[in-house]
């Protein structure tokens, strides 16, 4: 690690919901020193326009990712599985809108 | 060049003018770190509040206008009351023009300003005038926000390291006989008390040290002793800063008279 990344705060990722009843969603990422300062900061930095009504934020580096090198033997086998979508049985006419 | 206006002498107006006026200059200020703070999201965060301080600022200079034209004046408007009065009527409170100084002197003045204006606009919120009362159930919400962000920056640079515990202390030497000027009180105070417009600012001390004390004892901070030293913003009479910032808030509007964009 170099010396001016022992220096820098953490990076923090950012969800916001945007009104009760939704997600919350990714928008994001920051730097702050805490997690205080990291609800503020995104407060200022991503719910300036009125996008928010709720803020999570969690460090970046607590978040385990799939390896992108992974990702022909991860999700490349189910181009081909149409089956798996629900579409090959009709509906009553009762469940119009289901 | 546009001329100068007269505003009217009226205590109702010069109350509202002293509580605009601090708001305006304030976020004139704020707004100098717009591209300077010591982080992009602080960045951010200093000029939202700076926006949060400018939209306070037009609502009760609209205020202080339309009282004007009610006390047998010339009703004026938020832009002519910004950018067409002279320093000496200009009544913000002397602390809110000094110099942006460093990050210490920033958030300190910030947070006892930000403290100020939270009790004051709560106060404000059963004022006699229906007008200002509304303006501050809105900006009391804003001035919280403010507040809370400030102090954090107080306790986190008091507990920091060394350097920024002493500027901290440096900022506290320098702002600290500015601070008095929010508890004097005059006849314009005296006037707004009688008649329920809004709290005098003497009202306002005992609250103001209660939220204030503890912090500055939590950041490592010993206030200076009281001194006799009494800053005059309020009554027009201004710091040698206060001209600088005019020249640049108003000279578009003073140069091109109705200019907008």
């Amino acid at each position: 690690m170099s010396h001016a990344a022992e220096h820098e705060w953490p990076l923090w990722e950012v969800f916001v919901r945007a009104k009760s009843g939704l997600d919350h969603k990714h928008c994001g990422s920051l730097h702050a020193a805490d997690p205080k300062m990291a609800i503020q900061l995104a407060r200022d930095v991503y719910t300036r326009r009125q996008e928010g009504t709720s803020i999570w934020v969690v460090r970046s580096d607590q978040i385990v990712a799939s390896d992108p090198g992974e990702k022909g033997s991860y999700f490349d086998p189910m181009e081909d599985k149409v089956y798996r979508h629900p579409t090959f049985y009709e509906l009553p006419k009762s469940l119009d809108h289901m | 060049m546009s001329a100068s206006i007269a505003v009217s002498k009226a205590p109702e107006v010069q109350y509202l003018l002293r509580i605009g006026d601090s708001c305006l200059i304030m976020a004139q200020r704020l707004a100098e770190w717009c591209g300077h703070a010591p982080v992009l999201e602080e960045d951010i965060a200093l000029t939202n509040m700076a926006l949060d301080l400018v939209g306070q600022a037009r609502a009760v200079l609209t205020r202080a206008g339309e009282l004007e034209a009610r006390s047998g004046g010339t009703a004026h408007d938020e832009d002519q009351l910004a950018f067409l009065r002279d320093e000496r009527d200009f009544l913000n409170l002397t602390l809110v023009e000094l110099p942006r100084g460093d990050f210490a002197v920033t958030v300190l003045r910030n947070a006892a300003m930000a403290t100020w204006l939270k009790l004051l606009w709560q106060r404000l919120e059963t004022s006699s005038d229906a007008e200002l009362a509304g303006i501050a159930g809105k900006a009391v919400k804003e001035a919280r926000y403010h507040q809370q962000h400030a102090a954090d920056w107080v306790l986190r640079l008091g507990g920091g390291t060394d350097e920024s515990a002493k500027r901290l202390r440096d900022a506290l030497v320098l702002l600290w006989p500015f601070f008095a000027e929010m508890f004097e009180s005059d006849e314009v105070d005296a006037f707004a008390a009688d008649t329920g417009l809004g709290p005098s600012r003497a009202a306002l001390r005992d609250a103001w040290a209660a939220e204030m004390l503890p912090l500055l004892a939590e950041s490592g901070l010993t206030p200076p002793a009281e001194r006799a030293f009494r800053s005059t913003g309020t009554r027009g009479r201004h710091s040698e800063h206060m001209g600088y910032i005019l020249a640049e808030m108003q000279h578009l509007q003073r140069a091109f008279p109705g200019a907008v964009w």
